[in-house]
């Protein structure tokens, strides 16, 4: 693998070679696993490895859970209950799968969040980063497909009013939706081709992880400073990296005990903390429950979709209606993600040395979370202004600030080193005088 | 052809050309699965009985597997339909499927002359929720999910819905039984 010089394979035992000649594939995982990784990656670091056993939890509590679920119209609902009440264990598989969608959207979200301020994104990690987007909108329509197939009130409503987007699409809209529903309506035909996307959909997230991890196990990963790892040889690489088995797999498999403890907390004591009491009501296509609304981890998206609305000036400028504005603000707000490496102006690569992008990142977040709770909320009119405030910051931030404050923000000095970063902030203990344990501080020369 | 197309590149071209159209051909019945199939579009049409509704009422009934609502308007109800000025009206298309291009006048909303008969999809024309009857600022239809009111006649009047309720393929086949598409 090209990349950061590393210790080449060499199959030792008489096994390794005769099938190393064969397939090589041992010096796949060997280059894999003992791939040198930035010595001074911090717990933000472990997002990644906790996403891809998300992903591998979902697919495996999924294909037990299709064991026993039958996808139609009459049967669906009642399929559910029978999972968590007769099939064995079936309450723990359908929690953690219900649950498990949830944590790996909560560990997605900060994984991106590390990319932008650690600006993960930019030159030459554009194609990892782009591929991460793609997996992720892959997640949302994963996400909601599954959040239909128990085929509840939230779910029939929710597929209702997320498929009608589709109708503000000019011309053909209404025929798309019909092509998607396959009928006039939210119906058995709909949930099966549901089911069978939902089954499809995580392989190919998996098939876009491969590419994902190739692309940055190209270039190397990121880390805390944004400086390179430095190249000339082995040995020069070797004093800004360590390799990542054993060093991190021990520390991302601390970090993954940890979430997972709390994670079966959520299990086995609060499963459904953070669903919707509507789901547990068989779907009724004659009657809408009074608020609809979608899981957490779309609402900031929802909030977006309905910031606009016929009354705002800039409505009166647009060719289209308050529907099709409010379907392009939402869709594009996921777009403008995908194409953060062009629109952020400054070489500086990591948010720790340049001060104004700091503020401007955290009143992002803390923007992505107003919105959340907007879209949680009936849509009274201070709830619309709140949502309408954040929708013009969110785009404001990606098509605005981050241009700019490349151009008008001073940096601060960076370390020309990994190494020389990683020394200043663990200094080496002078020998013999440790006792107490802690870091004891080097006396000036 | 300039000079420099020879045999070869009229085999690249026909190649990838027939290449193109038989892609084409193998992806369009995928496509075109997902359409209604001849069932859905067999249950196309259904026959209600409502000889036995008193004015003022409403009845809710399932076609195509949406609900149409068909009600019985009151003399009040019809009165405060017929005042509203053509002006006042978000949508000023009749959306009435026996009468193309009609404006929204009351008289084009409903199914007989008097203006008795209201016969539409109870589907919001914002995301498609179900409105409730009876309610939101004009005592008629409200939809709960982001606050859209429509009038007496199922007029759009307020919120984010951009069009007046659809009225379907209806007639009276009979003394009180009104055909769905």
């Amino acid at each position: 693998m090209a990349g950061i010089p590393h210790d080449p394979y060499k199959p030792g035992t008489k096994i390794e070679k005769w099938v190393d000649r064969r397939l090589p594939i041992g010096g796949l995982i060997h280059g894999t696993l003992t791939i040198p990784t930035p010595k001074n990656l911090n717990w933000m670091w472990i997002w990644g490895i906790i996403l891809t056993v998300c992903l591998a939890l979902q697919i495996i509590t999924g294909i037990a859970l299709v064991m026993h679920y039958v996808p139609d119209t009459e049967k669906a609902f009642a399929s559910v209950e029978h999972i968590m009440r007769n099939v064995n264990g079936g309450w723990l598989l359908r929690y953690m799968h219900q649950n498990g969608a949830m944590l790996f959207f909560a560990a997605v979200y900060l994984h991106i969040f590390r990319g932008l301020y650690y600006g993960s994104y930019k030159e030459p990690r554009e194609i990892t980063w782009i591929l991460g987007i793609l997996i992720y909108i892959l997640m949302m329509a994963t996400a909601f497909m599954g959040y239909v197939l128990p085929w509840g009130q939230m779910s029939f409503w929710g597929a209702t009013v997320i498929t009608n987007l589709f109708s503000a699409v000019p011309l053909i809209g209404d025929d798309i939706v019909v092509w998607l529903w396959g009928g006039y309506s939210v119906d058995n035909p709909t949930l099966t081709r549901f089911f069978s996307l939902h089954y499809l959909l995580p392989f190919l997230i998996a098939g876009l992880v491969v590419l994902h991890i190739w692309a940055f196990h190209s270039t190397g990963n990121n880390n805390p400073t944004g400086v390179e790892v430095r190249r000339d040889s082995v040995e020069v690489a070797k004093r800004d990296t360590v390799p990542f088995w054993p060093y991190y797999v021990i520390k991302d498999l601390f970090a993954l005990a940890v979430i997972l403890a709390v994670f079966i907390v959520i299990v086995f004591f609060m499963p459904n903390f953070l669903g919707h009491p509507d789901n547990y009501v068989e779907a009724n296509p004659l009657a809408t429950p009074a608020h609809i609304v979608p899981e957490w981890y779309f609402l900031p998206f929802y909030a977006i979709l309905r910031a606009i609305t016929d009354d705002l000036w800039i409505m009166m400028l647009m060719p289209f209606d308050a529907k099709l504005g409010g379907v392009i603000a939402m869709f594009g707000s996921i777009a403008v993600l995908a194409i953060v490496p062009w629109l952020d102006t400054s070489r500086v690569r990591s948010g720790k040395y340049r001060p104004q992008f700091k503020v401007w990142f955290w009143l992002f977040i803390v923007n992505f979370f107003v919105l959340m709770w907007a879209g949680s909320q009936p849509a009274t009119d201070t709830v619309a202004m709140i949502s309408l405030l954040g929708t013009v910051y969110w785009f404001a931030y990606f098509l605005v600030i981050l241009p700019l404050l490349g151009i008008t923000e001073k940096p601060l000095p960076r370390p020309a080193t990994i190494e020389e970063a990683f020394d200043a902030e663990h200094p080496i203990e002078p020998t013999g005088g440790a006792t107490s344990g802690g870091p004891i501080a080097t006396p000036a020369e | 052809m300039s000079g420099d197309g020879n045999r070869r590149d009229f085999l690249y071209v026909a190649t990838g050309a027939t290449g193109v159209v038989v892609t084409g051909a193998a992806v369009w019945p995928l496509v075109d699965q997902m359409n209604p199939s001849a069932d859905v579009l067999a249950l196309a049409s259904i026959e209600v009985d409502v000889s036995s509704m008193d004015p003022g009422s409403q009845l809710t009934v399932k076609w195509r597997g949406k609900p149409v609502f068909i009600r019985r308007r009151s003399e009040a109800e019809i009165e405060a339909a017929q005042k509203v000025a053509l002006t006042d009206l978000p949508d000023q298309d009749a959306r009435n499927f026996n009468r193309d291009g009609a404006d929204a006048e009351d008289g084009n909303r409903t199914l007989d002359a008097d203006g008795e008969w209201l016969v539409m999809l109870g589907v919001c024309t914002h995301l498609g929720c179900v409105p409730l009857s009876d309610s939101g600022d004009f005592n008629a239809w409200f939809c709960p999910c982001h606050g859209s009111h429509y009038d007496t006649a199922g007029r759009i009047r307020k919120g984010p819905a951009p069009q007046n309720l659809p009225v379907p393929q209806a007639a009276f086949v009979s003394e009180g039984v009104i055909k769905l598409g």
